[in-house]
């Protein structure tokens, strides 16, 4: 393939191919249990699993849209995933009306430069949000002049900017990395979403089904040993058997994967702990069954940056 | 375009804007002619409980706004052809404080006619969001003309955190609008009694 371009070759038809039959799949299993079970217990979890079912058509649909329009449609897709989830993580933070500028300048002005610089495929935006965003936020606010609780403002807002923009924009940055023989591909972004969304299902679906003891039970009574191993394993296996999509070696697809899962599994624990100490159980509403934005992406936010650097690493150029 | 297309897109607008999630108490309303009342924080309060509301309901439902603020230009346009909202005087007129007040319930309730129902703010101020303050009379003289008013509470939450008072530039956190069971007017009832009892009814529907 041509470096610097990538279109709808075979391999990229092929995964979206799996996905959309994987969909069909699970939309006929979810059928099948709302029709079968009759059990008032899982009635709610059911209905919860088809709704969930129904929302997956929708994000791989506007997923694989803007994979296929090509690298502004990714840019412009996660640009706005960051928009919202800061959206949703701001709108629970406690904040005072002396912050109200500094709220201004990271939804109006760094989140749209960092996607900016991205764009423009610069490496600067590895530091405009940890050096000059980080400094920006407390000098602003100091001029603003209100010290109270002003190290935690400061900090919960830096923190929301480092995890709903900086973080998640690693996901579009990999379309501008150069790998010798394999080229800028979106086929790496597929295989980051689908490793890490997948290892997120699958921890769902063996804690459903296996779960008997809670791995962290003062943040999450989901999360279960029995989820978090049989999710790690399989998640591990499918992207092993995706290597074809990658330029790494079987092995190396392996351990990588096995890093995504790791790694979301924290995202996801953090993104917990974080609800717990607000005391609300989601995000946001935005995607029926799952919560907010931030629900579904607090694993990506975790494995993106590091999945970046590992192939920058072993495979840049 | 026909103005209520129009002002179909100005109310999904708002309701995009300000990520504004609407939960009714009581159920869905009855299409009764109401006075729907809320806490005051924002500019963009009113506009945002017009929005919430569902579209027939929208339709046969003014705003009352301060007509110095609205009255002109492009506001005006957007006032009186979008929101339908009937402006009144806030100050300016030489007549005693008490007339002009009546005068201006007067033709409020001239406005409403039969089948209008109205938003209005009772506090007459924009707050900070953080109490509620005391009710002005104006919701009793209204009740005392017509008393058979449907009274429908909201709160409305972080709108104050959205386009404080004081600021030009807003900052798009998620508000959300909390519609009370509807209260009825007791003509027995004493003002202040009265008033405290509708002020209660706004702030029992604070989430936190």
């Amino acid at each position: 393939m041509m470096p610097g371009h990538y279109g709808l070759d075979q391999k990229l038809l092929w995964a979206c191919g799996g996905i959309l039959g994987l969909l069909v799949v699970a939309t006929i299993v979810g059928r099948v249990m709302r029709l079968a079970i009759k059990d008032p217990v899982a009635e709610g979890t059911i209905a919860n699993l088809n709704q969930r079912i129904g929302s997956w058509w929708v994000m791989c649909a506007i997923f694989g849209l803007t994979l296929v329009v090509g690298s502004t449609g990714s840019l412009v897709l996660f640009g706005l995933i960051s928009f919202l989830a800061l959206r949703e993580y701001l709108t629970l933070i406690p904040t005072r009306r002396a912050d109200h500028h500094t709220l201004f300048w990271t939804f109006f002005i760094f989140t749209p430069l960092q996607y900016y610089l991205l764009s423009l495929k610069w490496l600067g935006f590895f530091i405009v949000i940890p050096v000059y965003g980080f400094l920006f936020i407390p000098a602003a606010m100091a001029l603003a002049g209100d010290t109270q609780s002003f190290l935690e403002r400061a900090a919960k807002i830096q923190w929301g900017l480092m995890i709903c923009v900086y973080c998640l924009s690693y996901a579009p940055a990999l379309l501008t990395l150069n790998i010798p023989g394999f080229g800028p591909d979106a086929k790496l972004l597929l295989f980051l979403v689908i490793v890490d969304q997948l290892n997120d299902v699958l921890q769902y679906v063996f804690g459903k089904l296996l779960g008997r003891h809670k791995i962290a039970p003062s943040i999450s009574p989901n999360k279960t040993w029995e989820g978090f191993v049989g999710g790690t394993l399989s998640a591990t296996a499918i992207g092993t058997a995706l290597w074809w999509l990658t330029p790494f070696s079987l092995p190396a697809a392996a351990a990588i994967s096995l890093a995504i899962a790791l790694l979301g599994f924290g995202g996801g624990l953090v993104m917990s702990a974080i609800k717990r100490d607000l005391g609300v159980k989601d995000y946001g509403n935005l995607i029926g069954g799952h919560g907010g934005i931030l629900d579904r992406m607090d694993s990506l936010i975790f494995a993106a940056p590091v999945f970046f650097h590992i192939v920058r690493f072993f495979y840049g150029s | 375009m026909n103005v209520s297309s129009l002002a179909g897109i100005v109310a999904g607008a708002a309701r995009f804007i300000s990520g504004v999630q609407a939960s009714w108490r009581d159920g869905a309303p009855q299409a009764r002619q109401s006075v729907f009342f809320a806490n005051h924080t924002s500019h963009l309060d009113f506009v945002v409980l017009w929005a919430s509301l569902p579209a027939d309901i929208r339709a046969r439902t003014r705003p009352v706004a301060a007509q110095d603020y609205w009255d002109r230009g492009l506001r005006r346009a957007l006032a009186v052809n979008v929101f339908n909202a009937v402006l009144v005087p806030r100050s300016g007129e030489d007549r005693p404080r008490e007339s002009r007040a009546r005068s201006t319930i007067d033709r409020i309730a001239a406005e409403m006619g039969d089948d209008y129902s109205l938003i209005i703010f009772p506090e007459g101020t924009r707050g900070t969001g953080e109490s509620v303050a005391p009710f002005k009379s104006g919701l009793y003289h209204l009740c005392l003309q017509k008393p058979s008013l449907q009274l429908v509470p909201a709160f409305i939450e972080n709108l104050n955190r959205v386009l404080p008072k004081g600021q030009f530039l807003p900052v798009p956190l998620i508000s959300r609008i909390t519609f009370g069971a509807p209260a009825s007017f007791d003509p027995l009832e004493p003002e202040l009694v009265f008033l405290e009892r509708m002020r209660d009814a706004v702030c029992g529907l604070r989430e936190r």
